[in-house]
């Protein structure tokens, strides 16, 4: 006798909402799980969408640096870097060496401090909880330097179109060679915590595997691509401010799982240490600002002790400056891919 | 001429009918082209081992409001093995703003085609699921278009 019984098998649809734990930020995923695996995941998103292309229409050139701060705000530098450069295209300005030094400095720290956020962040999910204070340990002395810096911890707009807001204070490149040289013995501590930790391994080695090809038909860049196998980095390829001058490596992985990608963002703080400790070598003296006086504003001795200086300095920061008619597209190697910024103009005052 | 701008004045004469303008401002080159020869050109860009175009940066829309035709959707194209940019421009009016899409050749464009669909209202034919992705469900407006106000109805 044979009983045919049939097991009717459904997947059930889980919201994985907006608020959620270990989303870290608003994301929302529609789970199909059949029992506790998940077959099939579909972002939704939207949720974090703040609307800065249509700000920055409303802005003058200026006022979009501050709004570029907040795109990714673990490096805000680097979207600093990548819009600032943009419109210095259009405008065809040139941007001192002293600035340009001082910039791939600031944007090589920020790195870092986005990598510890990440290596923190990334191994509190995983159940590691101790390596999250001690990256955020690190972290501290960064956000330190920004703020002797640019006056604030996160989201400066220190880099401006033309050069920079204001020279370094005293004091900071003391600082930043003090922590130069202690970075690597602290991302040694993180390696022996985790790199060769059973658990860690298998929670990570052969997960997530996503092939180079895949990658670049997704579009995927960054260290995410980089551990897939493809040797690319922009710092490299398509050198910007001046990153051609200072000797660095990149790293890459094999597989393209969640173990390689943790590997080349470590090997990645260290490969920036270097370029720190490069620029700090050779740092020039000279302009912060390119000589520009539609563009750049005159200095603040100069706005207090002559009449034209103070007309220029409020026209500039009321009104802006008019660029040229055109678009330029300009991308820098952010630390989690290439952002690129698309700016077209039409003579205005605004983008 | 550097050698993208020669590979740009190939393209040229290769699609004589489908290359309206070449732009070049410092070291960018654009091209616009026809919007029924996108697929032909783009496969072309793609695929052939001088230009070898394999990453798309960016697909956006532009609203040139004011002007005829409205509508441009740009193409940053980058090529990992020769390093070098491309820009790619389709011009859209404003009463038909239909333009096929490339997603069959950069999987990537899926999700931007959506983004300027759901933004601007540029409709890309053949794309797998063309739904919005950043406005919420309902929304029937496009509020990156310039005639939508900043602060929302």
């Amino acid at each position: 006798m044979e009983v045919a019984s049939e097991m009717k098998k459904e997947t059930i649809t889980l919201n994985m909402g907006p608020q959620h734990p270990s989303t870290h930020g608003v994301l929302r995923v529609v789970l199909e799980m059949d029992g506790e695996v998940i077959t099939r995941a579909t972002p939704v998103i939207g949720y974090l969408h703040r609307g800065i292309e249509k700000l920055a229409e409303s802005k003058t050139y200026n006022q979009v640096i501050t709004l570029t701060d907040r795109l990714d705000y673990t490096s805000p530098f680097i979207n600093n870097l990548a819009y600032v450069l943009t419109v210095e295209k259009l405008l065809g300005l040139e941007v001192p060496l002293r600035a340009q030094y001082i910039r791939v400095l600031l944007t090589e720290i920020t790195r870092i401090q986005s990598h510890l956020v990440w290596l923190g962040t990334h191994a509190l999910d995983l159940g590691a909880m101790s390596p999250l204070l001690y990256c955020f340990r690190e972290r501290e002395e960064t956000l330190d330097m920004f703020e002797m810096v640019g006056g604030a911890r996160m989201n400066q707009s220190y880099f401006r179109i033309g050069g920079l807001a204001g020279d370094l204070p005293e004091g900071f490149v003391d600082k930043v060679s003090e922590f130069s040289k202690v970075l690597p013995s602290r991302i040694e501590g993180y390696e022996t915590l985790l790199t060769k930790n059973k658990i860690w391994l298998c929670r990570t080695k052969d997960v997530g595997i996503i092939s180079g090809e895949d990658g670049i038909a997704l579009g995927l860049s960054g260290p995410s691509l980089r551990a897939s196998g493809v040797k690319w980095d922009l710092r490299k390829s398509n050198p910007y401010s001046s990153y051609e001058h200072f000797d660095f490596e990149i790293p890459t992985g094999k597989t393209g799982d969640v173990y390689d990608r943790y590997l080349v963002r470590m090997e990645e703080m260290r490969q920036s240490n270097r370029i720190i400790a490069q620029v700090l070598d050779k740092l020039p003296s000279g302009e912060i600002n390119a000589y520009s006086p539609k563009v750049v504003p005159p200095s603040k001795e100069k706005v207090v002790n002559s009449i034209e200086s103070l007309i220029i300095h409020f026209h500039i920061m009321t009104e802006g400056f008019e660029v040229p008619k055109g678009e330029a597209y300009c991308s820098v190697e952010s630390s989690k891919g290439e952002l690129g910024f698309y700016v077209v103009s039409d003579g205005s005052n605004k983008p | 001429m550097s050698e993208i701008g020669e590979l740009v004045e190939k393209i040229k004469g290769k699609f004589p009918q489908a290359v309206e303008e070449t732009v070049s401002f410092q070291d960018e080159h654009t091209i616009r082209i026809k919007r029924e020869h996108l697929l032909e050109v783009a496969k072309f860009l793609k695929e052939e081992p001088d230009y070898d175009f394999n990453f798309l940066s960016d697909l956006c829309g532009v609203d040139y409001m004011g002007k005829d035709p409205r509508f441009e959707v740009v193409y940053h194209l980058y090529s990992l093995t020769h390093t070098h940019r491309l820009r790619v421009k389709v011009s859209l009016p404003d009463n038909d703003p239909t333009i096929p899409s490339v997603a069959s050749l950069w999987k990537t464009a899926d999700w931007h085609e959506r983004e300027c669909y759901d933004l601007l209202g540029i409709t890309f034919s053949g794309h797998p699921d063309l739904t919005r992705i950043l406005t919420p469900e309902g929304f029937k407006e496009y509020p990156l278009r310039k005639d939508f106000p900043l602060k929302g109805r």
